[in-house]
């Protein structure tokens, strides 16, 4: 479409500007404050350039991390965050792929029962069902593990439901075609079905891998042992923990540490993420 | 290579709906035969229920001399070719090819020799490393044919494999299938609903209707003599006209309809079989009024009123004649052209 109403585009660039000023500004800040002396960002005025401290705050972070407040060097945190958030994405991903593959493609007993009783814990969020997960999960002896960090969390009824409408656009011939052939049921989902979703594979784990990657509650309410710490964590040990004012330079550097895994991730899956939501190519 | 026999094969869905009834075909080996009806008449579902997609609810199917009711698509040594070529997207030419080999476990060497044998016959060697979405139409039935013929099966079923491609590749694609039918000699199960496609590829032709068989017979047998009134209307185009026995005699001398049999009440009459000269002896001579004229270069098509009757009926002519619309004409017929038919029925008397 083409539209030579200048105004129009003035306008409609200055609402664009505003809005990323709004999301940038905050992450700017932190940038910033990561660069700072200790003390500078509580000192009412908030300095906008950058400080002489990088070096300095970042090897802190990393290599020392802040005993007192009981929190361990950065690098175990970003660890654990990143084998939880792995385990919850591939956790997800390979159980939703397999649920709506049994839900489209064969016919079973209650079949649509089950598809709207995974469709009804899309309504029941960690948040909502977080004392009883708790007890099972305790019961289970899964605290203070990678177990109990993922496995609650990777049922996935959205996940489900978005490959369940990828597969009902896929033509049945291909199906038939592939039975013809001689492919069992698995191997058509392994060779001709996972393949064709690969786009929306894609786009799922950037959102799932943000998803398992910013959890705050449930690894707060089931970790106790500083070995299984996630970053997320991590931050809010540091700014809570210890009687001193939160030593905001450092926050902010594990800050910014912390939003470097996913962007990394989004980066590297962009252009299939992209191509993921806005086409289906059949 | 094989024979394929039904035997009273019938389908009824859940919910007590019938698609085919009390199917018997014998197609001998190395025949094509095809299957053609109206949409909804159970030509694909009969074909489907052949390949092993539909389950088979009455009767029994041979496919040599196995009977291969319960047997799995991929066990029944059948090769299919879908309307919509359902060649799987991600693969390249090569590997679509080659999948169904490369499931039952065929040596490397052997995929190889096959896949480009098949290449070389229906001239897509240049493309075998292309995606289908890069190929046109008419190359991707072509790759959907070579998936069937790497598999060298006992038998081919195609459904309606030409009805997405344009006009001129449809004739040139036909006459293609048929060669290679031909030179393979392998046993074919065609649907269609294109009657002309019908009539040109087939050894035998199958008309259905409502899921029960009209007429067996090879194209010609089943122009010549269509056994009901369906089949007369169904195959040929422009459609056979069908003339009220008591119009006919009142207008034609009277011994002039004394062969055709008793209780022929419905006189079915081929555009084609009326001319505009005057009856010769022992031919019959009928008045009509000429409402529109259709030429179509190597012929014309004349919608007109016959006298006393309010429905058109088309004469189609092998020449476009020099008349005004509006004008009034004698069309002549030999009596043999004439075709009886019992109108309760529809049946051939």
């Amino acid at each position: 479409m083409v539209d030579n109403n200048r105004l129009g585009d003035l306008l409609a660039h200055l609402v664009l500007i505003l809005g990323v000023a709004v999301v940038v500004f905050p992450v700017y800040v932190a940038v910033i404050a990561s660069t700072h002396p200790p003390g500078t960002f509580v000192r009412g005025v908030m300095p906008l350039l950058p400080g002489p401290n990088a070096l300095e705050n970042y090897k802190t972070v990393i290599l020392e991390g802040r005993s007192r407040a009981g929190t361990p060097p950065i690098g175990g945190m970003l660890w654990n965050s990143f084998v939880m958030a792995m385990a919850i994405t591939i956790g997800k991903l390979s159980i939703s792929l397999l649920s709506a593959f049994a839900i489209v493609y064969f016919r079973f007993p209650f079949r649509i029962f089950f598809f709207w009783l995974i469709f009804l814990t899309l309504m029941l969020p960690v948040e909502v069902r977080i004392v009883p997960t708790f007890q099972v999960v305790a019961d289970l002896g899964m605290l203070n593990s990678f177990a109990g960090l993922s496995i609650p969390l990777i049922a996935s009824a959205t996940a489900t439901f978005l490959f369940r409408q990828f597969f009902m656009t896929v033509p049945e011939e291909l199906m038939e075609a592939a039975r013809v052939d001689g492919a069992g049921p698995m191997k058509f989902f392994r060779d001709i079905l996972v393949p064709l979703s690969i786009t929306n594979i894609a786009a799922l784990f950037v959102i799932m891998f943000i998803y398992g990657w910013n959890q705050y509650l449930w690894p707060l309410l089931i970790t106790t042992d500083p070995a299984y710490y996630t970053i997320v964590m991590g931050i809010q040990r540091m700014v809570t923990g210890g009687d001193s004012e939160p030593l905001w330079h450092l926050v902010m550097a594990t800050v910014v540490l912390a939003a470097l895994p996913p962007i990394l991730v989004i980066l590297f899956m962009q252009r299939l993420f992209v191509k993921g939501l806005t086409e289906t190519e059949k | 290579m094989a024979s394929i026999t039904m035997d009273n094969l019938g389908k009824v869905y859940a919910g007590d709906v019938r698609a085919v009834t009390g199917v018997s075909i014998d197609i001998a080996d190395g025949e094509m035969i095809v299957l053609v009806g109206p949409s909804g008449c159970g030509k694909s579902t009969l074909l489907r229920m052949v390949a092993g997609l539909e389950t088979i609810t009455e009767g029994t199917l041979r496919i040599g001399d196995r009977v291969v009711n319960r047997l799995e698509p991929a066990e029944r040594d059948i090769a299919m070719v879908f309307q919509n070529y359902a060649l799987y997207p991600h693969m390249t030419v090569y590997n679509n090819l080659a999948y169904g080999l490369k499931n039952r476990r065929m040596a490397r060497a052997e995929i190889d020799r096959r896949v480009t044998e098949a290449a070389e016959m229906l001239q897509i060697g240049a493309f075998l490393d292309r995606k289908p979405r890069q190929l046109s139409g008419g190359q991707r039935q072509r790759v959907a044919m070579g998936r069937a013929l790497v598999r060298e099966p006992a038998a081919f079923l195609f459904d309606e494999p030409l009805s997405n491609l344009d006009a001129k590749l449809r004739v040139q694609m036909r006459v293609e299938i048929r060669q290679l039918q031909k030179r393979l000699a392998t046993t074919s199960l065609y649907v269609t609903h294109d009657q002309l496609e019908a009539l040109t590829l087939a050894d035998r032709l199958v008309v259905l209707n409502g899921g029960r068989i009209e007429q067996i017979g090879t194209p010609m047998e089943v122009y010549a003599r269509p056994a009901t009134t369906f089949v007369a209307g169904f195959i040929g185009s422009p459609a056979m006209n069908m003339l009220p026995a008591d119009w006919l005699r009142g207008v034609v001398a009277a011994d002039a309809l004394s062969h055709l049999p008793t209780g022929a009440d419905l006189i079915g009459l081929r555009p084609e079989d009326m001319s505009l000269a005057p009856a010769s002896d022992g031919g019959l001579t009928l008045e009509a009024r000429l409402m529109l004229l259709e030429p179509a270069g190597a012929e014309s098509h004349l919608h007109v009123k016959f006298d006393g009757m309010d429905e058109m009926f088309v004469v189609r002519l092998p020449h476009v004649p020099q008349v005004d619309e509006g004008s009034r004409l004698a069309f002549s017929l030999a009596r043999e052209a004439l075709h009886p038919f019992d109108a309760k029925t529809g049946l051939r008397l």
